[in-house]
């Protein structure tokens, strides 16, 4: 019975998860190994990737900030609609990607609510690099949060209480204690924020424009690619994405590791104080 | 409580950067789509959103996410049980693998999955001579929902799996029950409410998928269109009102989906404390 479970499990997996990764590299390499050079070195894909890594340039750190806020506010203090706020954060994940670029068309599109406003003054949104950062931003922004509200909820308030009573400053108290309680937690909505913001496509392809070494994310060019029948070409650029989930798939575990190592930690040495005291 | 408040700082900083940061992100943009629906008469949105069209693409993008979560649910409760309960050679890089479709970007995982259902593909090849076809119908959409749901389910059920002590199996097991009994009585009630939440964050996540079926689905409108490409459609025609119409239907959906869900973790959670 067991080992009939493991192998329809493991069937199941192969087939739906590893069959269509294996795919990718072989059809990537299916015309040589010049093809593949050329494909993911020409200007195209260059800018591509150029404005792929800008994105998340902006986007990952802006979430931080936020992420790391809102857990702050939300778990260390008691307000009235604490709950609607959590609900809020995690609204753009209920949200399909379409809809998210579309709400910014809406906006700042031509025909939007500031279109004639931002047209006067010659600044472009839609169809722009600012367009693409706003929506892949509303995409990405409840990564960090959710992943640090519950971490923080758990360790409480005592450690920092101790640091200020002790005299420390509110920003020292922050770096100091919470910042290495959090950091692996931190760490991993980070990781998981920046495969999303790169590999982004519904929300990018509303409003980006699809204009060729300009509003062109790396999701796009295999899009591109793929459609003018460049297959080999599209599959080589695919292949570096999914070199990157591979990377994000192995960062992740790492971190998952080290984490349950320091709740180990953190439990052994609070069951023998005269550690902690040492 | 009063007095925690008073002992820390930060508070006014950070519910301020929260509090404007959510409305100029997230709640501005999206009240613009509500708002724009004023634009339209109760009548045009009404027959907006009755287009045969428009119903067309609502029973499939629902048929197929629904079906793909039902898929989801059982093989995902097989993979986290033989993940949770067996040791096996390579255990832990299938573990890893699983949230594959989390980090994979959509578009890869739809070029993937179109060529390998293709009828020259891989797996393509082998189902046109049983007359199954896969790619460009409704059933490769199916598919592509199945691919991006699974990490939900199998992810929801693995922790209620790791808490489940096995000595209350063996328990029921000496008691005299059988594997199926000890199964039907003792496992799946406890993973049911879990098993709940995995199957409507899966399809929560299908009926706004985009990128991963776009490629896969053909796209022939009564027949293989989904809403998300719909909405896009009338974008690219500039009719932002049927576009809006279309969309809010969807976001009421999600709403009420999101809804459900933390309804359901809330109750389990009760459940847990109690």
């Amino acid at each position: 019975m067991r080992w009939v479970l493991i192998t329809v499990a493991l069937a199941f997996l192969a087939f739906t998860l590893l069959l269509p990764l294996v795919l990718v590299f072989s059809q990537a390499f299916s015309k040589g190994f010049s093809v593949y050079w050329q494909a993911i070195t020409e200007p195209d894909a260059l800018s591509a990737a150029k404005l792929t890594l800008l994105i998340a340039a902006v986007a990952v750190p802006v979430n931080m900030v936020f992420g790391v806020a809102a857990a702050w506010c939300i778990t260390k203090f008691d307000f009235p609609g604490k709950n609607l706020l959590i609900t809020l954060i995690d609204l753009p994940f209920a949200v399909s990607p379409v809809i998210s670029g579309m709400i910014f068309v809406l906006l700042y599109g031509a025909h939007g609510w500031f279109g004639s406003w931002l047209m006067e003054h010659d600044i472009k949104i839609i169809f722009a690099l600012p367009g693409i950062i706003l929506a892949t931003t509303f995409i990405t922004s409840p990564f960090v949060a959710r992943e640090l509200i519950p971490l923080m909820q758990e360790q409480g308030t005592d450690e920092e209480e101790a640091a200020i009573v002790l005299g420390a400053g509110g920003w020292q108290t922050f770096f100091r204690v919470t910042l290495p309680n959090i950091k692996w937690g931190l760490l991993y909505g980070l990781i998981l924020c920046n495969a999303r913001a790169m590999g982004e496509f519904g929300a990018v392809s509303v409003v980006s424009g699809h204009i060729r070494g300009q509003t062109n994310t790396l999701p796009l060019h295999v899009e591109i690619l793929y459609n003018e029948y460049a297959f080999a070409a599209s599959f080589a650029v695919a292949s570096v994405l999914t070199l990157l989930a591979l990377v994000t798939l192995a960062l992740k575990t790492l971190v998952e590791w080290y984490q349950r190592r320091s709740a180990h930690d953190l439990a052994e040495a609070k069951s023998t104080p005269e550690r902690m005291a040492a | 409580m009063s007095t925690r408040s008073r002992i820390l700082p930060g508070f006014g900083l950070s519910l301020g950067i929260t509090c404007t940061y959510l409305s100029l992100i997230v709640l501005l943009p999206l009240a613009t789509i509500f708002s724009r629906t004023t634009d339209l008469s109760w009548a045009a949105f009404w027959s907006t959103v009755t287009n045969p069209r428009v119903i067309a693409s609502y029973r499939l993008t629902f048929g197929a996410s629904f079906l793909a979560a039902v898929v989801n649910t059982v093989f995902g409760l097989l993979v986290a049980w033989v993940l949770v309960r067996y040791r096996f050679p390579g255990r832990r890089l299938v573990d890893a693998l699983v949230d594959l479709p989390f980090a994979l970007p959509t578009a890869v995982a739809g070029i993937a999955l179109t060529t390998l259902y293709a009828s020259n593909g891989w797996v393509g090849q082998y189902l046109e001579p049983l007359g199954i076809k896969v790619a460009y119908t409704s059933l490769g959409i199916t598919v592509a929902l199945i691919f991006i749901g699974l990490p939900f389910v199998v992810r929801t059920v693995q922790p209620v799996l790791d808490d489940l002590e096995v000595e209350v199996e063996e328990a029921a097991a000496s008691l005299g029950a059988r594997r199926w009994q000890t199964f039907s009585r003792v496992v799946f009630p406890t993973v049911a409410p879990a098993l709940l939440t995995g199957f409507a964050l899966a399809f929560a996540r299908a009926i706004g998928e985009y990128g991963s079926v776009v490629f896969i689905s053909g796209n022939m409108p009564m027949k293989t269109e989904i809403v998300p490409l719909l909405i896009i459609t009338k974008l690219e025609q500039y009719d932002y009102a049927g576009a809006t119409a279309v969309a809010v239907v969807m976001l009421v959906a999600s709403f009420l989906l999101l809804l459900t869900i933390n309804l359901l973790q809330w109750a389990a959670r009760r459940r847990m404390a109690a």
